[in-house]
């Protein structure tokens, strides 16, 4: 009797545990994104307001007016996550295998500057690299700027200012892979025989590579739909399709674009991660996540 | 062979150290210049030091007044984001059920959505329902991306317990709930408490999806994005760095008192380690 009735107890109970949680992500977060797809084939405009038109010349607008926002999303996005890549996978490295006591210290140095404001950070590079400062100076003197040159309001600047913004979310995975490597097999390839290179080369790296992948890809994702740094770093030039949603959602008042467009940005990110589910399982990215 | 390992050695440790530099770089500079004695509303020269802004931190209004909106928010959506997140987690981890591993990737799906299309289709919704954005809109949009961070991140903790501690309260007569109090809490509480304090920094540094949901209320990130165009203020590196030590002191907290219960328990156990707490092992 007893047991029954605990048996039953604990068949309901994942639901009682999971339900308030899923209900609040299902209405708050799922009901807008469909909401947004009803919105997207509205037309209208922002005066007379929009109804619903199956107005597929939305997504087709959108694209031949933003392509070039999005391209560069895709090209600024790339470009940060392989720096990012460049510089976490030494130091990642550093930490899981060499670091011995100082390791959690040095994780820890990881991720405290991520906890000053965001906005706060980036102004900080605004100033870092302004005309004139000390940064730029430098940079003439040795003839990598030249003398008339910027670097504020440049593609470098937000590239560079998405690089530094996203960088934990490359290290931290990468970390957790390169831990896990067993270093015994490492010792069994240079017992082998194999350089340090080769058994770098062909025991650690593919071993750690789940974590490269898992690394871009949550670089990568927010990377590709922000637009704080390439609004307070750069200049309407440098505008990626974050900026553009933005404007049009808040300014213009262009919700069926926005909503064409935020699905688009959507598909781009959903396609980069069934990619890695085929290769790796989800299982890993969000095990990565949890990083 | 031995030269060239501490060689490589070597040219790790400078990387390391100049990647950590690089880190700090934009820090040093927000907590220099909270000491800048600067003439006018412009804060981007160096124009010797003071104590100046430190003694009156709150000296603007609209500044205190966004800093007290955040830090209630961030608040009340932790402790929602972290009630119903750990709870998730627990499902997720301890029991089989049907759509389970559907339900894992749609917790994920919020954390791999941009956050201005995430703040996009809240307004939208918002909009569409005549809500009327502000301080309750916020919450809820703030407690919607948490929880998916704490799930992700009690999760990790809960998948390194051992799971025969509650089956042996369980069979030693201990209901669901004693279990849950005594047993599976006390044990999961460091990774609680990393997600709450990750989800509270969140919340405090959201800029995308609350500039879409505020309305007419004033949060920090959004009074510092406001600034941006005339100059931030340097109260706004007063606080900042204040809220850089607050989360310095709780980190160091957090590591304090499971030093102390790894002591206690020379079985816990050591699993990765998770954004906000990295030191658990």
């Amino acid at each position: 009797m007893l047991r029954l009735s605990l048996r039953r107890r604990r068949k309901l109970l994942p639901y009682l545990f999971l339900g308030p949680g899923l209900v609040w992500l299902v209405v708050f977060f799922l009901v807008p994104l469909l909401n947004q797809s009803y919105v997207s084939l509205e037309s209208g405009n922002a005066d007379t307001g929009y109804a619903f038109a199956w107005n597929w010349s939305t997504y087709s607008d959108a694209v031949s007016s933003y392509h070039t926002q999005f391209t560069r999303s895709l090209l600024y996005a790339g470009a940060a996550t392989v720096i990012d890549l460049i510089i976490a996978f030494p130091l990642a490295y550093f930490i899981a295998f060499k670091a011995g006591r100082f390791r959690n210290f040095m994780l820890l140095l990881i991720v405290l500057p991520f906890f000053t404001s965001y906005l706060v950070r980036t102004v900080s590079w605004q100033l870092i690299l302004a005309d004139n400062g000390w940064v730029v100076n430098r940079l003439r003197d040795v003839g990598l700027v030249s003398s008339n040159g910027r670097l504020l309001a440049t593609s470098t600047a937000v590239i560079a200012g998405i690089a530094y913004n996203f960088l934990p979310f490359m290290a931290l995975p990468l970390y957790v892979s390169l831990e896990k490597v067993d270093r015994r097999l490492i010792e069994a390839a240079t017992d082998l025989y194999a350089s340090r290179a080769t058994a770098f080369r062909k025991v650690t790296l593919p071993l750690a590579l789940p974590g490269v992948f898992a690394g871009s890809l949550l670089t990568f994702i927010p990377a590709v739909g922000d637009f704080i740094n390439a609004l307070l770093l750069g200049t309407p030039n440098q505008y990626m399709i974050g900026n553009v949603i933005q404007s049009k959602f808040l300014n213009i008042l262009d919700y069926p674009s926005a909503a064409a467009l935020s699905f688009m940005l959507m598909g781009v990110i959903l396609i980069g991660i069934a990619i890695y589910a085929r290769l790796l399982g989800t299982r890993s990215l969000t095990e990565a996540a949890a990083a | 062979m031995r030269r060239a390992d501490r060689l490589r050695m070597w040219g790790l440790g400078v990387w390391s150290t100049a990647a950590l530099l690089y880190l700090f770089i934009p820090i040093f500079i927000v907590v220099l210049f909270s000491f800048n004695n600067n003439k006018g509303r412009f804060n981007f020269t160096w124009q010797g030091f003071t104590w100046r802004h430190w003694q009156h931190p709150f000296s603007n209004p609209d500044l205190a007044l966004a800093l007290k909106n955040s830090l209630v928010i961030a608040g009340i959506s932790t402790l929602i984001a972290t009630t119903l997140g750990t709870f998730m987690a627990l499902a997720l981890v301890r029991y089989g059920f049907r759509g389970r591993a559907t339900t894992d990737l749609f917790v994920f799906l919020p954390l791999a959505t941009p956050e201005v299309v995430l703040g996009a289709a809240l307004l939208a919704l918002f909009l569409t329902l005549n809500v009327n954005t502000g301080f309750v809109t916020i919450v809820i949009a703030h407690v919607m991306f948490n929880i998916s961070y704490v799930v992700v991140t009690v999760k990790a903790r809960l998948e390194g317990m051992d799971q025969h501690i509650e089956e042996a309260a369980m069979d030693l007569g201990a209901g669901v709930w004693t279990t849950f109090w005594r047993v599976t809490l006390p044990v999961i509480a460091p990774g609680v408490a990393s997600a709450a304090l990750l989800a509270a920094a969140l919340s405090v540094d959201d800029y995308v999806i609350t500039s879409f949901n505020a309305g007419q209320t004033l949060t920090f990130p959004l009074f510092i994005f406001g600034a941006t165009r005339q100059g931030v203020p340097p109260e706004v590196n007063v606080l900042a760095t204040g809220l850089l030590f607050v989360v310095l002191i709780l980190l160091a907290l957090n590591v304090v008192v499971q030093k102390a219960r790894g002591r206690r328990d020379a079985a816990a156990s050591a699993i990765p380690a998770t954004v906000a707490a990295p030191a658990n092992a």
